[in-house]
């Protein structure tokens, strides 16, 4: 009896986190086109519903009623596979998140390493997709990602250490009550150059703007999805924009210290946690509309030859300063936090 | 005898593969096929297929009357319009011998410059969507909105004007600018701000936009110019010398961004260029980052000369086109009443107006390089032959040379620098 409670409340646990988790996947489309659109000086879309607000349903609408194509040369098993191997780890990611003081799917203790893990699944639905679809272009795309998901993971790993040593706990929860008290004890400041390059890699892992070669429009056509229509394009979509809401929500949890509220005694709560990764969304859609788009060694290069000597430099040097307990941040990590 | 094939030792044979880059890819700039050899990223070959947008303009133009071809000089490179009616029709009064107004000589100028700037902004946008530069993209075209105004407001078409003729221009320029209506699209405010600019006269409105215009370009720049993504996007990448740009026959900013001062309006002045005060910038590595900033510097200059233009044509009045009735039509009023007036009109629109035996050749520098028309006429009322020099032409033929031991990525910023315009390319 017990076990069949749990289960039921587990289920709907995670349709509590996946529902409204999609709408925002919907409408973050929509805040992209219209942010972008505002800052090229054009409206985006209006058409659809009041100001355009039923433009992510009717997208949705069209790809769903649209024929799915499996080319002739295609692996069709992995093909059909692909997508969805994109996207569920993409949403499995959600269940450790906290939203707020106890507000998670799964409170577990290896949280970080879970979304470390489910964040680098992906990249198969990714790989698959490129070759199953038997294209040049795709296999290109595919090659690409496969080489900029490993360089950048690592970046990304390493940026996780210094949150790791700072919290001393791999629990998401225990990470964020970690930095209670006010901004001035988030992550961000004492680990700045390791929050910019995980955010940065984060970028980069989601395959966004500067760092899209992997669909590079004008290399590639569309990469790894060109030959995916309908259905199987929209789940790419999905697991693009889930990804991205991911990385936000992961910054906003591990740097910006989650649902707490920037000044002490304001009332943390899960309105915080929206507000700093809507803002980091924010951030997502402003580099697309500005920077033009890296080339595929650079990108590597950006890669290995910075990030990862700036995080290993940068563990280096808190280590230091959590040994020797420099103030301001420092002199309390010993002894156990705050 | 073992069932078991033994397997064979041998490594696989590594092969270069070829990517058909195109037509319908989204950086093709229209209609170019490239066949490319890659070896992984890298592009061992590039090979250019044209023929695409074949329309056969040189042939079409030898069974028409010289005055009915210009509008097929618009479709040759369909992003500087104007320009290549100036070409064709320059050809013509060389071959004729007639003389063309001042007050038109300066409007040709000045359209002239306001082509290179509308050429020039649909290139950056275009290279900086190729390179995922996005944004430009928009800005750029939000002026060209404008500048498209001016050639609707002086031919009735935003792109295909047809506007330059033998012995001058179609009309004067008009004394007030056509007004946005508030429609569904456009709410009263929205077209109310439009036309502030648009109270006066053409020139009002151009002169204003040439106020505005050097802030534009400052726009631009902040987003690309110290860019180090845009950087590393475009230094050194396609480098060519001097030496090898001119055996390539590279003209435009192509040459000068290699560091080679040549320019028709300088070098070989034609209309009223000499008396105008511009200058020429030129690159000096000859890479792409180069061949950006001359072309973004020939906006400004281009700017220069548009002012200066619409200062000499408030001051002067005067006819825009020849009194000479065998080659320009007479006035509408004066068919009505004169019966002179009326045998030009009739013989200029049904048989036009023949050309003495001979051949010339004329060029113009357009946006792109040098654009030159070389006729050749037997006596009749239209070309023997028609060759039409596309600057685009000779230009596409290097892209193999640039584009070896470049990745595929570099690929399409030469496309982008290269600024290719099918029309002009296949004809």
């Amino acid at each position: 009896m017990d076990a069949l409670i749990l289960t039921v409340w587990s289920l709907v646990k995670i349709v509590i986190v996946l529902v409204p988790l999609i709408l925002c996947v919907a409408y973050l489309t929509l805040a992209e086109r219209k942010v972008i659109g505002s800052m090229q000086v054009r409206v985006g879309p209006n058409r659809v519903g009041f100001k355009g607000l039923g433009q992510p349903f009717a997208d949705v609408f069209k790809l769903l009623c649209k024929e799915i194509i499996i080319p002739t040369n295609a692996s069709r098993f992995l093909f059909l596979t692909a997508p969805i191997l994109s996207l569920a780890p993409a949403l499995a990611a959600w269940a450790v998140i906290p939203f707020a003081d106890g507000w998670q799917v799964a409170d577990i203790n290896a949280g970080l390493i879970y979304v470390l893990a489910m964040t680098s699944l992906g990249v198969y639905g990714v790989i698959l997709a490129g070759w199953a679809s038997n294209s040049k272009y795709a296999f290109l795309g595919a090659m690409r990602s496969a080489a900029q998901i490993v360089a950048y993971e690592i970046a990304m790993g390493f940026a996780l250490i210094g949150v790791l040593m700072m919290s001393g706990s791999l629990n998401l929860g225990d990470i964020v009550r970690a930095q209670s008290g006010g901004f001035f004890n988030w992550y961000l400041f004492p680990l700045f150059p390791l929050a910019i390059v995980y955010f940065i890699s984060g970028v980069a892992e989601t395959n966004r703007a500067p760092f899209d070669v992997a669909e590079g429009e004008s290399e590639i056509v569309a990469g790894f999805h060109v030959d995916y229509s309908g259905f199987g394009f929209a789940l790419f979509f999905l697991a693009e924009y889930a990804n991205m809401i991911m990385i936000a929500a992961l910054t906003a949890i591990l740097f910006l210290g989650g649902w707490m509220s920037p000044i002490d005694g304001w009332g943390d709560g899960i309105h915080w946690f929206l507000i700093k990764t809507a803002a980091m969304l924010f951030v997502f859609l402003w580099l697309r509309a500005t920077f033009p788009r890296y080339r595929y060694d650079q990108i590597m290069r950006l890669g290995w030859k910075v990030f990862i000597p700036v995080t290993i430099v940068w563990i280096a040097v808190i280590g230091f300063a959590i040994y020797f307990e420099v103030g301001p941040w420092f002199s309390t990590v010993r002894s156990g936090g705050l | 005898m073992s069932l078991v094939k033994p397997r064979k030792k041998t490594m696989p044979e590594i092969r270069n593969y070829t990517l058909n880059f195109g037509p319908q890819h989204p950086a093709a700039h229209g209609v170019l096929r490239l066949v490319l050899e890659m070896d992984g990223e890298v592009v061992e070959r590039a090979d250019p297929h044209i023929g695409l947008l074949h329309r056969g303009t040189e042939k079409l133009a030898e069974s028409k009357p010289y005055n009915q071809s210009i509008g097929y000089m618009d479709r040759l490179d369909y992003v500087s319009m104007m320009c290549n009616e100036h070409g064709y029709v320059l050809a013509i009064e060389k071959l004729l011998g007639v003389e063309v107004p001042l007050r038109a000589q300066y409007i040709r100028v000045m359209f002239d410059e306001i082509t290179r700037i509308l050429n020039h902004l649909m290139w950056l946008g275009a290279h900086g969507l190729d390179i995922g530069a996005m944004t430009v993209f928009l800005y750029c075209f939000r002026e060209r909105e404008d500048l498209m105004d001016c050639y609707e407001a002086v031919s009735g078409a935003r792109m295909h004007a047809t506007y330059y003729r033998p012995g001058g221009v179609a009309r004067d320029l008009p004394d007030r600018m056509p007004q946005y209506e508030a429609s569904r699209f456009t709410s009263k405010s929205a077209a109310a701000k439009l036309n502030e600019t648009r109270q006066g006269s053409m020139l009002d409105f151009i002169d204003d936009f040439t106020q505005r215009f050097p802030k534009y370009v400052d726009e631009y720049e902040t987003l690309l110019t110290d860019n180090r993504i845009w950087k590393q996007r475009t230094v050194g990448i396609g480098v060519v010398s001097p030496e090898r740009a001119l055996q390539l026959g590279f003209t435009g900013p192509m040459l000068r961004g290699s560091g080679i001062e040549w320019d028709l309006r300088k070098k070989q002045p034609y209309e009223v260029y000499d008396q105008v005060d511009f200058d020429i910038p030129v690159g000096t590595n000859g890479d792409s980052y180069d061949r950006y900033l001359v072309r973004v510097e020939e906006m400004r200059q281009s700017n220069r000369i548009i002012k200066q233009c619409v200062d000499w044509l408030r001051a002067n009045e005067g006819p825009v086109l020849t009194e000479d009735h065998k080659i320009a039509p007479p006035r509408r009023g004066d068919m009505k009443g004169d019966m002179e007036s009326l045998i030009h009109h009739f013989k200029l629109f049904t048989e036009g107006f023949c050309l003495p035996e001979g051949e010339a050749y004329a060029a113009v520098e357009h946006p792109k390089g040098e654009f030159g028309c070389f006729l050749v006429s037997d006596g009749a009322n239209k070309p023997y032959r028609l060759k039409v020099r596309a600057p685009g032409f000779p230009h596409l033929a290097s892209l193999d040379e640039m584009a070896r031991g470049h990745m595929l990525s570099d690929v399409v910023a030469l496309i982008g620098t290269q600024d290719i315009v099918f029309g002009e390319i296949d004809r």
